[in-house]
């Protein structure tokens, strides 16, 4: 009896010690790898994109979202060190926005109102001083608003010059010194391995300003530069070159980014060229008053030659936006004096010539700025208006139906162009330097343009480059409110390519995020 | 280890059933049985639990009254992970299926018995907010059988019965909401809470067993689906942001969850006076099991439709006895249970595969009426590599998966007393 007992427990006990379930091929230390990358000290180098700015502005529950603070995690477990990013921690309220010495120089973050249905900037008063100085280089050395030859320029990190615009709020608040460049406190981390995002401002400005900058080809002097316009092809390459041999002199590794196309950001794809339907424009009695001022005006214009630059309303149709394209010869001599013989517009005919001189509905191939949306058919108030007797005023200053739209909201396709062209010639630059120094290329470029039509990751979800739209998408939107930068889930989707970028080029084996797993949009009840 | 510390294991975790064989039934009726690979289909000649396998054996057993009950103490160990993401986890859980069976025999021809057993059942508790909390953080699922039986012996060698089943069972189920909804302060995830209690149905059991000579008998036995129907369940949800609360407020749900119509055919062969060999096949009618809809009474809730796709699936089971003296006997069997889950369908809920169980077990009579019944088994599931794909997100399905193993073991102690 005993005997049995024994063996009977013995076989128990044998029997429960196997039993814990292990797997043929468990996560073990060995089953992330470095390859032949160095994690130790990751340095990130680049503006917005690489900062972690979103819905308009740097805030500080934002901030930890940035692509670099996501990489460095992911890293950890490839012998990757400590990643430090510049403090927010003075953002007390968590609305992002600027101080400087008491005025606000930049709004609070973006978030959706479900009262209204739309984005708005978020009640409350940014705390964040840029006087703040935190004087120390981090890992995460990304500066919102930098072009690239900004990295390099010494005093853009100087606090008497933010005024001015000569300096950068965001780097004057890390800057080690007035003097330093970026460069120059990116380099005193000592980087093994960096990521270098640079150069979509030197397009970007000028789209987001819908192309109101200067294309400086052939300028090859960045101090004589607006802000918004275009950089030389060959300030930037001699900048580029200048940077990367920077970042690659200790023989560092790294993973530069290529620029996006900014005709694939919700910035410029969300507000359609034709969104004016006759119930928006007040149903059909209010499109046949329209089109006695479009039919005048189609009219003259066909007198001149010119008849396809307007239609009439359509009271089924969505009409096209009414804009300005100073590409067009300016009619303004010549419609005053045909409006000067019509019996009902004949004393305001300077005005009407002045306001439509180079007016056109939009086409297929116009892009408009996301804040155009907020603008259509509002009250413009132009000097232009400034003599027409008010009870006139409402038949000609309705924003984008009878007052033609500013260059500021549009991207006509010659101003496309040009930031199509710039930004070719960049990522030839950008590729062509990562070449010769064998660095990895993320290529964003490519990866937003398919991101337009969708992408399909590895769960299984399909992503696009749409803009909110309701909660009907809040759990696949990628871009935060402003239209131009990822939201959290977004910034997870950028660090899954630039691993696998990583991971392909320098034989690593690093784990990738589930960017469905991050928050999108802020939702609010109220603001 | 002796019997008072595998008395004070079972009372500790005396609370629920627990996970076991395939999908969420739990293979642990008799612990007797259960240690001949829960075969019995077919044996006859044994204690009360026989008529847990089978009704119409009430009229083979030996004496005017048995009775038996058994508590078994279940650990099942759950480990996930996918190396793509760097995921680990892993959960533990403990369950104690119970048995009460009573037979009298009323004479020669005819008996009735009582049967209480929990054949259903699953807890699984992963970290609160774990990498598939979007699909579950943790559940628990009961059920308690109550069913009378009957038995008629129709000649010497055939009998027939039925049992008429009453269940009472309940459920409670915890999971996110979505995969990064939070609450204002984005620091809670967002869950919703499905509490079901005092669910009840009935079904029914029907079978046959017949003595083909001296030593071989056969039994069948088919049990009826039960479709437990909860109606009014409580939905809470918690740490929703301020712009869902609207929308999600608690309050009530129905749900249909199917215990599936099981045919079990098995063989047993008396060797001779001391050995005893039993074979059971087992069809499990699984496919029932389509999905899981939860209807919100609130119409502003979205139904929530989880396709579970089950297959109906199959079990083998034998094992032997050896009873050398009128004091003491052991047995020894395994079975192996094919998993009803789906590729694609494999949810966290129930993350089984293909099983391969080892059991053993013995009776010691203390007196000639009186027997303390020992089981213990361990079971070896199969590594998966799979996922769960219908997860709806926007409109589109969204997977969740990686690589599963699972491995269960369990202590029972039973009593049988017969005069």
């Amino acid at each position: 009896m005993k005997k049995y007992q024994i063996i009977l427990l013995a076989a128990i006990a044998v029997g429960f010690s196997s039993c814990k379930p292990e797997f043929d091929d468990e996560i073990a230390s060995g089953t992330y790898t470095a390859g032949e990358a160095d994690f130790s000290r990751y340095v990130a180098v680049g503006n917005s994109l690489t900062s972690g700015y979103m819905d308009g502005t740097m805030y500080r529950s934002g901030q930890q979202y940035s692509f670099p603070n996501l990489l460095s995690k992911q890293f950890s477990v490839v012998g990757g060190g400590e990643f430090t990013q510049p403090s927010y921690a003075d953002d007390v309220n968590d609305v992002g926005g600027l101080l400087l010495g008491g005025n606000v120089i930049a709004q609070t973050r973006m978030i959706i109102n479900m009262s209204t249905g739309g984005p708005q900037n978020i009640v409350g008063t940014p705390t964040i001083q840029v006087g703040q100085l935190q004087a120390k280089a981090f890992n995460n050395m990304g500066v919102p608003g930098a072009k690239s030859f900004h990295l390099l320029a010494p005093g853009y990190g100087n606090l008497a010059g933010v005024a001015t615009g000569q300096s950068n709020p965001y780097f004057v608040r890390m800057a080690t010194s007035p003097s330093t460049t970026v460069m120059t406190d990116a380099m005193s981390m000592n980087p093994t391995f960096f990521t270098n995002w640079i150069g979509s401002n030197d397009v970007l400005a000028y789209a987001l300003s819908g192309g109101t900058g200067v294309n400086q080809q052939g300028n090859l002097n960045p101090a004589t530069y607006g802000g918004n316009d275009i950089t030389d092809p060959n300030v930037f390459a001699q900048v580029y070159s200048t940077i990367t041999n920077g970042l690659t002199a200790n023989g560092a590794k790294g993973v530069v980014a290529t620029i996006p196309y900014v005709t694939s950001i919700p910035h410029f794809t969300t507000v359609p060229y034709n969104p004016l339907t006759p119930e928006a424009l007040g149903g059909a009695a209010v499109v046949g008053q329209l089109n006695e001022l479009v039919g005048k005006l189609k009219g003259a214009l066909t007198y001149l030659g010119a008849g396809d630059r307007v239609e009439l309303f359509s009271t089924t149709g969505s009409n096209p936006l009414l804009i300005k394209d100073e590409t067009l010869p300016n009619l303004s001599n010549q419609l005053t004096a045909i409006f000067a013989q019509d019996p009902q517009f004949g004393p305001l005919a300077p005005i009407l010539g002045q306001i439509y001189g180079q007016a056109r509905h939009a086409k297929s191939d116009d892009l408009f700025v996301l804040g155009t949306s907020s603008v259509i058919g509002t009250n413009a108030s132009s000097p232009l208006l400034q003599n027409i007797p008010a009870q006139f005023l409402p038949m000609f200053n309705k924003m984008g139906v009878t007052f033609p739209l500013e260059d500021k909201y549009t991207l006509i396709p010659q101003e496309q162009e040009n930031i199509r062209v710039a930004t070719d010639v960049f990522n030839n630059t950008i590729r062509t330097v990562a070449a010769s120094k064998g660095l990895a290329v993320a290529d964003m470029n490519a990866i937003l343009s398919q991101l337009v039509s969708g992408i399909r990751v590895a769960d299984g979800q399909i992503y696009t480059a749409d803009y909110f739209k309701g909660l009907g998408n809040m759990n696949v939107v990628l871009f935060s409110l402003d239209g131009v930068h990822p939201n959290p889930r977004g910034y997870a989707f950028v660090s899954n390519e630039i691993i696998q970028v990583i991971n392909k080029h320098y034989k690593s084996n690093i784990p990738l995020l589930v960017p469905g797993n991050y928050p999108g949009v802020t939702i609010k009840a109220t603001n | 280890m002796n019997r008072n510390k595998l008395m004070a294991i079972s009372l500790l975790t005396l609370m629920s059933s627990s996970v076991f064989a395939g999908g969420y039934r739990i293979s642990m009726q008799g612990q007797r049985q259960l240690a001949m690979g829960h075969t019995g289909v077919a044996v006859i000649g044994q204690n009360a639990e026989s008529i847990f396998f089978n009704p119409a054996n009430g009229t083979f057993l030996k004496n005017k009254w048995s009775f038996s009950a058994g508590v078994t103490a279940l650990t099942s160990d759950v480990k996930f992970q996918n190396k793509t993401y760097n995921w680990k986890n892993e959960t533990s859980n403990t369950g104690t299926p119970v048995y009460f069976y009573g037979n009298y025999q009323v004479n020669d021809r005819f008996s009735v018995g009582l049967a209480i057993y929990t054949p259903y059942g699953s807890a699984v508790e992963w970290d609160q907010d774990w990498q598939g909390s979007h699909l579950v953080n943790n559940i628990d699922l009961k059920s308690y059988f109550i069913q009378p039986t009957f038995s008629y012996k129709i000649t010497d060698e055939v009998s027939l019965g039925v049992g008429l089943i009453y269940v009472n069972g309940g459920v409670k189920f915890n999971r996110n909401l979505t995969r990064n909804m939070t609450d204002d302060s984005g620091m809670n995830r967002s869950d919703v809470t499905v509490d079901a209690q005092g669910v009840h149905s009935f079904g029914y059991n029907l079978g046959l067993t017949a003595k083909l000579d001296d030593y071989v008998t056969f039994g069948v036995n088919y049990r009826s689906q039960i479709d437990m129907k909860a109606k009014g369940g409580n939905a809470t949800f918690h740490d929703m942001p301020t712009f869902a609360q609207s929308t999600y407020k608690d309050g009530k749900f129905d749900a249909t969850m199917p215990l599936p119509a099981e045919l079990t055919v098995g063989f047993s062969y008396q060797i001779n006076k001391q050995w005893l060999a039993a074979i059971d096949y087992n069809y499990t009618f699984w496919s029932a099991y389509e999905s899981l809809v939860i209807e919100f009474e609130n119409p502003n809730i979205p139904t929530s439709v989880n396709p579970r796709n089950y297959k109906n699936s199959s079990t083998i089971r034998a094992g032997v006895q050896y009873a050398p003296t009128e004091k003491f006997s052991a047995r020894i069997g395994g079975y192996y249970d094919v998993s009803p889950v789906q590729d694609g369908y494999f949810a966290p809920e129930t993350p089984r595969n293909d099983a391969l169980a080892g059991t053993l077990g013995f009776t010691y009579n203390v007196t000639p009426r009186l027997g303390v019944d020992f089981s213990a088994t361990v079971l070896h599931f199969k590594e998966t590599d799979n996922s769960y794909d219908y997860f709806m997100e926007d409109g589109n399905p969204v997977s969740f998966g990686g690589t599963y193993r699972s491995g269960a073991y369990s202590l029972g102690l039973g009593l049988s007393y017969n005069f």
